[in-house]
């Protein structure tokens, strides 16, 4: 018979493997949804693992769709490792988003380039304000900030419908909700011609050093890290729990407004009911995949945006419904959570 | 002969990286009090565990009136009428006596006829109790006699008892030791596991040492001396200490007036705490612990700061309202009792733990020197014997002494003003303890001022200068070391020191003063 055993220490190793273990097993259920869809698992994998890097421009594509994953995942690893639980980056990126747009929408023809800077500071004041209420709610109330966060996500859903619908609606957009398309002088700049990848890349790649930076090298970053691994100890040393609350959610909530000012600045180019495609969820998994740490973070990143790619491709190429991407992420994190329980207890043969 | 009640055979338990217990044999006649002796981590638990069937084996054999058996699980011993006291009650707070008892017990009674049973077996062995209160209204005392009505209400032929009296008065002491001696008149055996020596000499009739995991002596209590006891334990004996005379400067930790109420609901308010501390003396703090002991801690070291404007002064400052860090810029350093989780983060490194309460390694901008940080740990490491592997060891994979020689060593390498310690020895080996206290009385000498809150009455009397006691969220008044008893403490520790009616008043106009 099997039985667990509890490690003596946990074990780095498996830290490190229990990820890659919890891919496999991923893809191996994968293979088998697809056989039993009736289709070519050998062809369901391609479309998820090689069509996505086979060439510059399907990885040029992988990252504008990691860009966004990896920054408000990289908020999320702050506000997770000081044990607060904001599970509604997507309303923060709703918001965001939404007030980006608003001073996107302010630019006429002759707009200097700068409003690029109010744009993106916009979209990470909307996305803090909007994590503002819930820590607001938890400092004042201790109001529960996983119910609250999450419940904001529906509220914001519902701002943006309103503005569309309503106000910010395009008068010569045939009653499509949506925004009248920005100003081309709105475009976050891009990296490089023929590829939509932008500065955001940039900004997310240096918002992982500067993560990494203030979690293991600063006294702020101790500070935050202690209060979530060990609130008596935090409480010991004096760390306050509030303002490690009000960093977490304010960190969080304007990375989240950040991605979303990117998006709609960048790829978008306008205001519509279909902005919120769920990368404030995603990258709940995607921090937790990447461990918390901003640099296993990239890799998980890139891993949860080809699934993305992967779920489209798979809706022309191979007839699935897109929602398939959704199967994916939720089976990575359920293999994850599992195969994490081999990082402090062993499987032994016992009679 | 008569047949042993309980016999265990070369038992062996091994753990991942530990053997627990080694060929372990320990005989058990009916009717005898068994000590097993030993220190914290010697195998006495993990022993105990095997008999009561929570723990299997790995070798040997155990045999129960003659007969082998092999006790699966804990309901399985109580079928063979073995019984266990823990040393942390197993009782639902917000149940009555009555009912927590029932729920451990098979369901054929109701809970009127288990009422009854209970004030029947209360009678007759004089462990006054009421089945009907909550269990949270209950002190200490009582809440272990609830536990040991429970058991001797399944009719035990062995009754295990694990460390019963860390928690007790020396009165509520005596008093369970006259119960067990009428239990062991009845037939029925004991085994009393426990690491004070003398309780074993006045109550045992036999008793078995362990150190690490293997049995050092076997020999009748009665006839042992402190010191004879102690070598099988330990091994060799624990350096003596050496009282120096007194030094006293000015008052370093002056607290008056200190009322404030408990932040857990089945906390102890504090009322009307006042006490001073100077520099070079150690003050000390008795009492059993729940008597407002974490709830005074807290206020001192500013983990709670709902503490009355001007209450607590550190040297010569009003400190009532600052925040820990601020204290401790005023000299205020503190080991809380907690090591694993409150004086220590577990999964971070002992340099990383520096961080909690020292700053030196912290440069402009709160960039941090992990250098110096590193080196900082290795020194103390060094300099407090703690065995580490190394300034990255994970704090959980210290032992419970060796964290907290490092603990300690963090905060007097501090250079603090005022030291407060909360059970600086608890569940610490005797080496280790004795190099804790030792550590305590040089910073004494060095001029620091020192308050040291205990349950170890031993531990008191050998490090304190003077002594005041805790009950109910009131302290004594200070008691000078050479004026101390152990029976005045204890009396003490039931909150019986100002019986008096004039003092009483004088304490009722106080209070009329400080309402005006």
């Amino acid at each position: 018979m099997l039985r667990l055993e509890v490690r003596p220490q946990p074990s780095a190793r498996w830290g490190y493997a229990s990820p890659v273990l919890a891919l496999a097993i991923t893809v191996m259920i994968g293979v088998l949804l697809f056989v039993m869809l009736g289709k070519d698992p050998v062809r369901g994998l391609e479309v998820f693992f090689w069509e996505p890097v086979k060439s510059v421009y399907a990885l040029s594509e992988l990252m504008v769709k990691a860009t966004p994953l990896l920054i408000i995942a990289l908020g999320l690893a702050v506000c997770f490792r000081s044990n607060v639980w904001n599970i509604g980056a997507e309303g923060q990126y709703v918001i965001g988003a939404i007030c980006a747009s608003g001073v996107a929408l302010m630019a006429g023809p002759d707009t200097s380039r700068w409003i690029v800077v109010a744009i993106v500071l916009a979209g990470v004041a909307g996305g803090m304000a909007w994590a503002g209420i819930t820590a607001l709610l938890r400092d004042r109330f201790n109001a529960n900030e996983i119910l609250v966060s999450l419940m904001l996500v529906y509220v914001a859903i519902q701002v943006l419908n309103y503005l569309v619908y309503g106000p910010w609606k395009d008068p010569n957009g045939y009653n499509f909700p949506q925004s009248k398309t920005f100003e081309a002088v709105t475009q976050v700049p891009k990296l490089m011609q023929g590829s939509r990848i932008n500065i955001g890349l940039l900004l997310a790649l240096a918002g992982v050093g500067a993560v990494w930076v203030f979690l293991f090298r600063t006294y702020s970053g101790f500070a935050q890290v202690v209060g979530g691994l060990a609130p008596a100890a935090a409480r010991y040393a004096g760390f306050s729990s509030r303002k490690a609350l009000w960093i977490a959610l304010l960190t969080s909530g304007g990375a989240a407004g950040l991605a979303a000012s990117l998006e709609v600045a960048g790829p978008i180019g306008q205001l519509t009911p279909y902005v919120p495609v769920g990368y404030g969820f995603a990258a709940i998994i995607v921090a937790f995949v990447g461990r918390l740490n901003p640099v296993g973070i990239v890799f998980s990143a890139i891993l949860m945006s080809m699934f993305y790619i992967g779920g489209e491709l798979a809706q022309s190429r191979l007839g699935l419904p897109k929602s398939i991407t959704g199967v994916f992420q939720g089976l990575l994190l359920f293999a994850l959570l599992a195969c994490d329980t081999l990082i402090a207890y062993r499987i032994v043969w016992k009679k | 002969m008569t047949t042993p009640r309980l016999q265990l055979t070369q038992i062996t338990k091994r753990y991942p990286g530990v053997v627990a217990n080694q060929a372990v044999s320990l005989q058990v006649m009916p009717g005898e009090i068994h000590a097993v002796l030993g220190e914290n981590g010697a195998g006495k638990s993990t022993l105990m565990k095997i008999i009561y069937g929570s723990v299997k084996p790995d070798e040997g054999t155990v045999a129960f009136n003659g007969r082998e058996v092999h006790v699966r699980n804990p309901q399985e011993a109580r079928a063979l009428g073995i019984s266990m006291v823990f040393q942390h009650f197993s009782l639902f707070e917000t149940l009555t006596v009555a009912e927590n008892v029932w729920l451990g017990l098979d369901k054929s009674l109701s809970l009127p006829e288990v009422s009854a049973s209970i004030t029947g077996k209360a009678a007759e062995y004089g462990l006054d109790i009421d089945p009907a209160r909550p269990v949270h209204t209950l002190s200490v005392g009582e809440m272990q006699r609830v536990e040991i009505i429970r058991a001797l209400l399944t009719g035990p032929q062995l009754l295990i008892l694990d460390e019963p009296t860390s928690v007790l008065t020396p009165q509520a002491v005596e008093k369970l030791f006259v119960v067990l001696r009428k239990l062991a008149s009845e037939g029925c055996s004991i085994l009393y596991i426990s690491h004070k020596l003398h309780e074993i000499r006045a109550l045992c009739n036999a008793c078995t040492v362990l150190r690490g995991g293997k049995v050092t002596g076997v020999c009748d209590p009665r006839e042992e001396s402190n010191a004879s006891l102690s070598r099988l334990m330990i091994g060799a004996e624990p350096a003596a200490l050496e009282v120096r005379e007194l030094k006293t400067g000015e008052v370093v930790l002056n607290v008056q007036r200190l009322t404030m109420t408990s932040g857990d609901p089945f906390g102890t308010d504090l009322q009307e705490i006042a006490m001073n501390v100077r520099a070079g003396e150690v003050v000390g703090i008795a009492g059993v612990s729940g008597n407002g002991q974490s709830e005074l801690l807290f206020a001192l070291s500013g983990e709670d700061r709902g503490a009355p404007v001007g209450s607590i002064q550190v040297g010569g400052q009003e400190a009532s309202q600052l925040a820990p860090g601020q204290r401790r810029k005023l000299g205020l350093h503190f080991v809380p009792e907690e090591r694993l989780g409150r004086g220590a983060v577990p999964t971070l490194s002992l340099a990383q733990n520096l961080l909690l309460t020292r700053r030196d390694a912290v440069g402009a901008g709160g960039w941090l020197g992990l250098k110096t940080l590193k080196a900082q740990a290795v020194e103390i490491i060094g300099q407090y014997n703690v065995k580490a592997n190394g300034p990255t060891a994970a704090a959980k994979s210290l032992s419970g002494g060796n964290l907290q020689k490092f603990i300690v060593g963090r905060e007097i390498e501090a250079k603090p003003k005022l030291l407060i310690v909360s059970q600086p020895t608890w569940g610490v080996d005797v080496g280790a303890s004795a190099q804790i206290r030792g550590e305590i009385l040089a910073l004494r000498d060095a001029g620091c001022a020192v308050l040291v809150v205990s349950e170890e009455l031993d531990e008191l009397f050998e490090i304190c200068d003077r002594l005041h006691v805790i009950a109910k969220g009131r302290l004594s008044p200070s008691l000078d070391r050479a004026d101390a008893t152990i029976e005045k403490i204890g009396e003490w520790m039931s909150g019986l020191w100002d019986d008096a009616p004039d003092h009483r008043e004088n304490k009722v106009k106080e209070r009329a003063d400080a309402a005006t």
